[in-house]
């Protein structure tokens, strides 16, 4: 491009941003409430939340403004909204429901009075209150991936925009693509859907490959099955996530792509259609972008829910309307991919990383992270930890950081067990293995793997046996079939713990599982079965006398595996006065005892909870035994 | 031509009228579509939005106007867990079995669903009131354990919650509930 071509894409781009940059400072003039509203947020009653908002507001005749927006990170406290008014700090408040909602407005917009008490954090350094910088989390924290996600209103390009949104690829198109591909592999910026492979390396094969049609698609099928970090990024920004395929898209000489989504999060592919549209409309996206030369078209495939077609070959073959089973490589996608075109597949975090890599350059994303694992790295924190949700700490933090720090640690005073992370493929860590640091290298030497960014913790209360079992029967039913081992080898190891699990396990056991989990490794054509055994394998080395107890004993100590346990109502604590779990039980198989005192009759008893969630905690009566033997001792005590 | 739906023998038995639905709602979607196989798999999604399954005779008209063997949309149908080849329930339950939502009492959520409802998941109940089924991460972990009813996500469903949910389906009136409204006689 020439030298005035460049200047007209940037002017144009200057009008866009300083339209943009107006309306949204008018908005911010007066009172504004922003609502988080990503899936979760709905779940937790957002919506119902947003509605009291809007209707006493309405009711009060006041100015302000209803925004949403996408997910904060701090899961664990929504319903969650921001409230921003001339002359306060914008103020974060969690917990939100119907009555505090009508509060915060007469309180805080009318009267001046922003509640502190019920306030988290507020957003901008202020004299009054802490902000995420004074708290642990915020200080290990640090966001590139989820910069503007939960503060900007995803449905509105203007948001974004306002923010600097789509200036590095105003800036990238009065360069030439060699020049942009350049940035990209001196960053070191590797794919976070989880192998780590060097996004620019990736990117320069397609290029190597010569003119021609070429296809850039966003893997946004995120299966692992408790994680949902890409969900969020769709959901709450997903203008970045396009303006980085964009740029993808001209480094590589693609003229169209593909948000490739799973058809389970319709939210996420509502809010990246609206995305496109407006893109659309403002010239950032279709024909002749910004004027410039560079022709672009996004569209969005559906997933159709298999866990496999998260794989790279396999996800192509889908699109191409086959069932998705992957494809031995070479050739490789960006020699080969979609419609046999040369196609660069990277994950959501991947591409979104590559906008703020232009806009501050190499060495600040360099200066983040580690040497060989620049960046930051993006988890769910799930399961039992205090304050889950969605968190981005840069490479290199430890485990123990995140969990103990980020995370506050377990929920309810429980001991912590293990970290789960990487999902299926990756593996269950202990309490001794949480000083090692947050990279794709140091996590594969300890049996786990980074994942996509999957991260459960597991408390006291799980079982290891169960958790590996559970992966087990995930990779099974997950499994295309293609190859012997991935199919059969993890039937058979399934099997086996499914017997253990049932008290039915026998010595032996566990070294045919290590047998197995070798020849399911080392048969199988993709990650889904060469990493199937990992879950086994990291609680076997590390959790091997749980395994030992279901077998030997018949006793599972996290008193999870149904079979292995039986409910108890201890006399001593339970009292004549409450009957509570009698009308909770399902089966009718609580009774009273001559005495006034209820037991369980382990007959009819189908171990369904309930009793022990709703015994009163003055009591806590319900207990769980395990192994089931011990059942015969507690009775025989008491008569 | 013998249909996929009567050789098989595993499809329910449509109601009346449905076939001319079926029929008229596939043409419907074909039009909109290039006849490619690249199609398939979005034709079928949006077949399933309006029937809320794929019955057999769809699945054999799709497979027709694409030029394709019956078989080969059968097997890709039944490759994709998104897609159901039996009508669902005019309530749809599905209980989420990600690592989350497991690791807390989704299992138990999911087998209180089975005994209120006297159907297995990936069953529908006799009168298609209620179906059953299982999915993995809806990407609400935070909020696990958690049961999708119709389109609503709900969260931390212990089994006294489960009792809940289908408690509010059985007033017609119940707010959340306007399907069941739509056809009060039948909620019971
Ligand atoms: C069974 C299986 C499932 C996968 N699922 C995903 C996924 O959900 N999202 C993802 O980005 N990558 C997934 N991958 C990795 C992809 O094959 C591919 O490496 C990745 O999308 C490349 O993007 P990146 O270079 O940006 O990491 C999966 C791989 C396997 C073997
Ligand atoms: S390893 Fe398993 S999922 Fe992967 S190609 Fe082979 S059979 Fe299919
Ligand atoms: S666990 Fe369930 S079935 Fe058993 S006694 Fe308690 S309430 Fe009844
Ligand atoms: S704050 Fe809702 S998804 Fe995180
Ligand atoms: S595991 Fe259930 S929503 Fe993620």
């Amino acid at each position: 491009m020439n030298g005035n071509a460049a200047a007209a894409v940037r002017e144009r781009y200057r009008k866009l941003e300083a339209d943009a940059a107006a309306r949204i400072k008018a908005i911010y003039n007066g009172p504004v409430i922003r609502v988080g509203t990503a899936t979760c947020g709905i779940a937790a009653g957002a919506l119902p939340v947003k509605e009291a908002f809007a209707r006493v507001v309405e009711e009060k005749g006041l100015p302000a403004k209803i925004i949403d927006v996408g997910c904060m990170g701090h899961c664990y406290a929504e319903p969650l909204v921001i409230i921003s008014k001339p002359g306060f700090p914008s103020l974060c408040y969690g917990y939100l429901d119907e009555d505090l909602a009508a509060r915060l407005v007469d309180d805080f917009l009318i009267n001046d009075d922003p509640c502190y008490e019920f306030a988290l954090v507020a957003l901008e350094p202020n004299d009054v209150f802490p902000t995420f910088s004074d708290f642990p989390r915020g200080v290990y924290e640090q966001k590139i991936v989820l910069e503007h996600c939960g503060f900007i209103d995803p449905g509105d390009i203007d948001h974004y925009i306002a923010r600097g949104g789509y200036g590095a690829l105003a800036a990238a198109l009065g360069k030439a693509p060699a020049g942009v591909l350049d940035t990209v592999k001196e960053s070191h910026l590797r794919g976070r859907g989880g192998a780590g492979f060097p996004a620019g390396l990736k990117w320069e094969a397609a290029v190597k490959a010569g003119p021609g049609e070429k296809y850039v698609i966003c893997n946004a099928d995120e299966g692992d099955p408790g994680a949902f970090m890409d969900r969020g990024i769709l959901e709450s920004c997903p203008h970045q996530v396009i303006e980085g395929m964009l740029l993808c898209a001209y480094a590589v000489g693609a003229e169209r792509g593909y948000f490739y989504i799973r058809a389970e999060y319709p939210l996420a592919v509502e809010r990246v259609r609206r995305a496109l549209e407006q893109a659309r409309e403002k010239g950032l996206l279709g024909g002749a972008i910004l004027g410039s030369g560079f022709n672009c078209e996004l569209e969005i495939f559906q997933g159709s829910g298999a866990f496999v077609c998260g794989e790279a070959t396999a996800l192509v073959r889908s699109m191409e309307g086959k069932m998705g089973i992957p494809a031995t490589r070479p050739p490789r996608l960006a020699q080969s991919g979609y419609r046999g075109r040369p196609t660069v597949l990277n994950n959501v975090k991947t591409f979104a990383y590559v906008p703020p890599i232009f806009n501050r350059g190499v060495e600040w994303f360099k200066s983040i992270g580690t040497d060989d694992n620049p960046g930051t790295a993006v988890f769910s924190l799930v399961g039992k930890v205090a304050h889950t949700g969605l968190v981005e700490v840069p490479m290199g933090t430890t485990l123990r950081q995140l969990i103990f720090e980020v995370g506050e640690g377990p929920a309810n005073g429980k001991a912590f067990k293990a970290a789960q992370i990487g999902g299926p493929s990756g593996g269950c860590l202990p309490e001794a293995a949480l000083d090692i640091p947050i990279d794709f290298d140091s996590l594969q030497e300890a049996g786990a793997i980074m994942g996509s960014g999957g991260l459960v913790v597991l408390d006291e209360d799980d079982c290891m046996v169960a958790i590996a079992r559970y992966f087990l029967e995930f990779t099974q039913q997950e499994s295309c079939g293609k190859c012997t081992f991935c199919r059969l080898g993890t039937k058979h190891m399934l099997d086996i713990l499914t017997r253990i699990t049932e008290g039915c396990g026998e010595p032996g056991d566990l070294e045919i599982l290590e047998e197995l989990a070798e020849d399911v490794r080392d048969g199988s054509l993709c990650n889904l079965g060469a990493t199937a055994p990992n879950p086994v394998l990291t609680t076997l080395r590390y959790f091997r006398d749980e395994y030992e107890a279901h077998i030997f004993e018949k006793r599972c100590p996290a008193l999870m595996c149904k079979e292995l346990i039986v409910y108890y109502i201890e006399p001593q604590k339970c009292s004549k006065l409450c009957n509570v779990c009698v009308g909770s039980c399902p089966t009718e198989a609580i009774y009273t005892r001559d005495d006034g005192l209820k037991a369980i009759d382990q007959e009819k008893c189908v171990k369904c909870d309930n009793c022990l969630k709703t015994c009163p905690p003055d009591y806590n009566a319900v207990i769980k035994l395990s192994p089931p033997g011990l059942l015969t001792e507690k009775e025989g005590k008491k008569a | 031509m013998p249909s996929i739906h009567v050789k098989r023998g595993v499809f329910l038995p449509l109601l009346e009228g449905e076939e001319e639905l079926i029929r008229k709602s596939v043409s419907g979607v074909l039009q909109e579509y290039e006849a490619a196989q690249e199609n398939l798999i979005p034709i079928l999604l949006q077949v399933q939005e309006m029937l809320g399954y794929l019955p057999g005779p769809a699945m054999e008209q799709i497979a027709a106007a694409l030029k394709i063997p019956a078989v080969d949309v059968y097997g890709l149908a039944t490759f994709y867990n998104q897609f159901r080849l039996h009508p669902p329930g005019k309530h749809q339950l599905k209980v989420c079995m990600g690592t989350a939502c497991y690791m807390v009492g989704g299992r138990i959520a999911l087998e209180c669903f089975e005994r209120r409802l006297g159907i297995k998941e990936g069953e529908t109940t006799p009168g298609r009131e209620f179906s059953l089924e299982r999915v993995a991460c809806v990407g609400c972990c935070t909020m696990a354990p958690v049961v999708v009813v119709d389109e609503q996500v709900e969260g931390k469903v212990t089994p006294t919650r489960v009792d809940g949910i289908l408690l509010s389906f059985e007033k017609p009136a119940a707010p959340g509930a306007e399907a069941a409204g739509q056809k009060g006689e039948d909620a019971s």
